[in-house]
């Protein structure tokens, strides 16, 4: 297997009492754009400011490119980082603050002048060289931020919160260039952020933490599809999670009794029989169809029993949300489930409004089962 | 820095700066704390160490002239503080809250006795009591020292404006406007809101308006007539003629209640901040 | 200093009357007035014994532009400046120390600079001559290992010791002060960028900090300029700076017209002092964010 660009071995940062990162063993490879997920407070950023240098390890090492960075000053790493606050030097020009890095270097003149204008050209600033930081806006102060990292071509690139203070249309701009920039010049880039939207639609692969313990580190679809545990689970995106027992567990199938649900798995669960465990069911995995006195509920594949991946319920309150909509519904036990519908057609004969009863089903392939 | 475990802006960690700082302080204590060690030397003659004794602060104790003077400065101190609180809390108001004409003129005038030299406020405090409004001879005690507190109170209370108006800057305005709309009068409004306020930077004021009163040699050696002699005027022509170890007894004294009063007035303050932090 | 809410005098006249007037007659009646008759004293000269005739001569002013005068006032400028250069040298890093330190450390620093400051400069003046003596402790300790007895005392040196012995705490607050202040993240984006910390202090941290301190120094060198006590116990019979020599006008030589116009010669080199300060803080508040 080829060496990981980036290695943390055991992890550990303390500070006096309290734990800030506890004992994180993560790699990652070159060119990827890795995501530290989670909640303010969850040790992401302290994270990050130990792969700078910024801040030592109480415990444990990092490597980057097989070295091992103890006592290694963030000076000398093969490391550069964009700051939250973009911490672009006041008195100097752009020009200026972009050239600094290379200065630092000895980098000739000449040299210098034609990396700096490329640095520009790759942030689209072409012509802001004289300009001072008081006369840019916090979008175009990012992006010589940016400029002044990559211009030094360093091995990683490090982004602490880097859309958290532009405003919406902005961010949503910025997180395609962020891509396509990266794409472009191939840096390894690892970025935090406690936005999961922004780390699923930027990442190639995410660490989602809480509380200083990385939780999971995988692709965005696997964590959204595939998360380890409830907290991953409830953290990205939103889910309807069931807890129960593991009723019955053959290996193509098993079967989980939660209050007033009945669910039926296509594959088997690794778990004693008797076990809690909580089944995550996504909003958009849910079928609404109506129900009616008399009718028969929704037909479901032959090899589900009768009565699982089915609930009864009367909609109780919906969110209109222009491309969907959310609704709340009440199923028995007075248990709130949400679901999610896509608006596909302009305007429905039959749509569904508030206190109507519904039908809740739902695919044997789509809960996934939480052991934790 | 290879193999230390400190975060780079940890400058504190690295032993050249704890060296330096070991140094500064010793540089800066090691005179005090010598002159605290020979107070209570036998010998009079400050070098070597003879045995202890607590003779000098007997002396101290029995000479009437020190400790007249000793009393001298408490009370000019004392007067002084209470005056400079009051005018530079007046002011501090004054400025923060109306707007006038020539105000950053005004401004600048009250900045001038922090700015001026004292030898040159304390020659106009001589030319002043000599020549325009000579303080009258032969006052009984407290006013006799009239002159100095007035000196005193000019060159301290725009100090005490400056903490207080600093203060100031952080008040809710809000909490003015709805003291006005519950129908409390202008004055109700300085007393129970604005002062409540402002107590923390009255007591750094204090203790600053204080410690400057004590410590001044310069204007009070203008100032002072001959039969008012305050403590530091006292101290320097012991140590000018008759240099004793009275009179390290005697600055170890002063020493102490200096400290002493910087101490609980940090406290207070501290203390203060703490408790108004959190109700505001 | 924003004025929200400040209120036009006349709205209220009573309260202002109250807060306003009471400190403005003190400043007038016992600080104005007096100065300003020192000030008319400076074009006066003495007339008999006691009197003093106002009238209008530059004759004082002319007189203290004399050479002996003129290098009075060349040395008090230049002690000063030297006393600032060197509290700058050792104060710098102790600020930059405590700047980065935590905040309980901090506390304990600040106070372990501070303390000396709020003790009586008598004292401390005092405590200098004891170690500085030929008898003194330091000869003394430099006799045992066969170096001295130095003249240390009664000389310049010992007032240039003095004065940054005196002054050091003043400057170590603002400079604290003007360090605190700063984004820290800058000087991180500067050590990662790749500079050493020799460099960013150099570039990021001096130029930003630099309206700070130079309030600064401009609080360090009026004091040491201006400064009496510690070249009258501390100094030599050339040790004079201006501040001796005003007093000896007034006490001994009973010249009081000479030594009101020196002592405003001193106050205009004050307030050039504190002018140039001002126009580098106004040049530089673009700059700083």
């Amino acid at each position: 297997m080829p060496q990981q660009l980036i290695q943390f071995e055991g992890v550990c940062k303390r500070f006096g009492d309290f734990v800030a990162v506890e004992t994180v063993d993560l790699g990652i490879e070159a060119g990827e754009f890795f995501a530290l997920l989670g909640p303010s407070g969850c040790g992401k950023t302290t994270l990050l400011r130990m792969l700078a240098g910024l801040e030592v390890p109480t415990e444990g090492r990092i490597l980057i490119d097989g070295q091992d960075m103890s006592g290694i000053p963030p000076n000398k790493r093969p490391v550069n980082m964009v700051f939250q606050s973009y911490a672009v030097f006041p008195h100097m020009t752009v020009e200026q603050n972009i050239g600094y890095g290379l200065r630092i270097d000895r980098v000739p003149e000449p040299e210098r002048r034609t990396r700096v204008a490329e640095a520009l050209a790759l942030v689209k600033l072409d012509g802001y060289e004289k300009r001072k930081p008081d006369q840019l806006s916090g979008g175009q102060r990012q992006r010589v931020a940016l400029a002044r990292a990559l211009v030094k071509r360093p091995k990683v690139l490090l982004l602490d919160e880097p859309l958290s203070a532009l405003d919406a249309k902005l961010r949503e701009t910025m997180r395609t260039e962020l891509a396509i920039i990266q794409d472009k010049v191939g840096v390894t880039f690892v970025m935090v952020t406690h936005d999961q939207d922004e780390a699923l639609a930027m990442a190639t692969r995410c660490g989602v933490m809480n509380r200083g313990v990385l939780q999971q580190v995988a692709t965005p679809s696997d964590l959204y599809e595939y998360p380890a545990n409830r907290f991953v689970a409830d953290f990205i995106g939103g889910v309807n999670l069931f807890e129960g027992r593991l009723v019955g567990d053959e290996d193509a199938h098993a079967l989980i009794e939660a209050d007033g649900a009945r669910i039926w798995i296509d594959h088997g669960v690794t778990g004693a029989t008797g076990a809690t465990v909580w089944a995550a069911l996504r909003p958009e995995k849910i079928e609404l169809s109506h129900r009616e006195a008399g009718a028969s509920p929704p037909p479901t594949p032959a090899c589900v029993p009768a009565g699982a991946n089915l609930l009864e319920g009367v909609v109780r309150h919906l969110s209109y949300l222009g491309s969907e909509t959310v609704y709340d519904v009440e199923v028995s036990g007075g248990r709130m489930v949400k679901v999610l519908r896509a608006n596909v057609r302009r305007y429905e004969e039959r749509g569904f409004e508030e206190d109507q009863p519904v039908w809740l089903s739902w695919s044997p392939r789509s809960p996934a089962v939480l052991l934790q | 820095m290879k193999g230390d475990r400190a975060a780079p802006l940890d400058y504190l960690a690295r032993w050249p700066f704890r060296l330096w700082i070991g140094l500064v302080a010793i540089f800066l204590y090691a005179p005090l704390l010598v002159l605290v060690a020979f107070s209570f030397n036998t010998s009079r003659r400050n070098i070597v160490w003879q045995g202890f004794t607590l003779d000098w602060y007997r002396a101290v104790l029995d000479d009437g002239d020190l400790l007249a003077a000793f009393g001298n400065s408490l009370t000019i101190a004392a007067v002084s503080t209470l005056v400079s609180l009051v005018l530079g809390a007046l002011v501090a108001v004054a400025c923060w809250r109306f707007r006038f004409p020539l105000k950053p003129v005004f401004e600048g005038a009250l900045a001038l006795p922090i700015v001026v030299p004292e030898i040159c406020m304390g020659v106009a405090m001589l030319v002043f009591f000599s020549r325009i409004m000579p303080w009258p001879d032969g006052l009984a005690w407290p006013f006799s020292l009239g002159a100095i507190i007035i000196a005193h109170i000019s060159f301290s209370f725009p100090f005490v404006a400056v903490i207080v108006r600093a203060r100031l800057a952080s008040f809710n305005r809000e909490l003015e406007e709805a003291a006005k709309d519950l129908g409390a009068p202008e004055w109700r409004i300085f007393l129970d809101i604005l002062v409540p306020h402002m107590r923390p930077a009255l007591i750094a004021g204090a203790l600053l308006a204080f410690t400057l009163s004590l410590d001044d040699f310069v204007i009070t050696f203008f100032t002072a007539g001959p039969n008012t002699v305050t403590f530091p005027v006292k101290v320097y022509s012991m140590v000018r003629f008759s240099v004793t170890p009275e009179v390290n007894a005697a600055s170890t004294l002063l020493l102490v209640v200096t400290v002493a009063l910087t101490v609980i007035g940090l406290k207070i303050q501290g203390r203060d901040l703490g408790k108004m932090e959190g109700g505001h | 200093m924003p004025e929200i809410g400040a209120q036009e005098w006349k709205a209220a006249k009573g309260p202002f009357a109250v807060v306003f007037g009471l400190p403005a007659a003190w400043l007038l009646l016992f600080f104005l007035v007096p100065l300003g008759i020192i000030w008319a004293y400076s074009f006066g000269r003495t007339a008999g014994l006691t009197g003093i005739a106002i009238d209008g001569s530059l004759a004082n002013y002319a007189r203290a532009a004399d050479p002996v005068y003129i290098s009075v006032f060349v040395k008090s400028l230049g002690y000063a400046a030297l006393t600032t250069l060197l509290c700058l040298i050792v104060g710098f890093p102790v600020a930059l120390a405590i700047t980065f330190a935590s905040n309980r450390a901090k506390v304990w620093l600040l106070l372990l600079v501070m303390l000396p400051f709020w003790t009586n400069l008598l004292i401390r003046t005092y405590a200098l001559m004891a170690v500085l003596r030929t008898q003194g402790f330091l000869n003394h300790a430099l006799n045992w290992v066969g170096l001295g007895p130095w003249p240390m005392l009664h000389n310049n040196f010992a007032v240039v010791v003095g004065l940054v012995y005196v002054n050091l705490p003043f400057l170590v607050l603002p400079l604290y002060s003007a360090l605190d202040r700063l984004d820290r993240s800058l000087l991180e984006a500067s050590l990662d960028l790749g500079a050493g910390h020799i460099r960013t202090i150099r570039e990021i941290v001096i130029p930003l900090a630099l309206p700070g301190i130079f309030s600064g120094i401009l609080i360090t060198f009026i004091p040491a300029m201006g400064s009496y006590l510690t070249p009258d116990l501390l100094g030599g019979p050339d040790s004079q700076l201006i501040a001796n020599v005003i007093e000896r006008q007034f006490k001994r030589a009973n010249d009081w017209p000479f030594g009101s116009a020196l002592s405003f010669v001193l106050m205009y080199l004050t307030f050039i002092a504190i002018a140039m300060q001002a126009i580098i803080a106004r040049r530089r508040r673009r700059i700083t964010p």
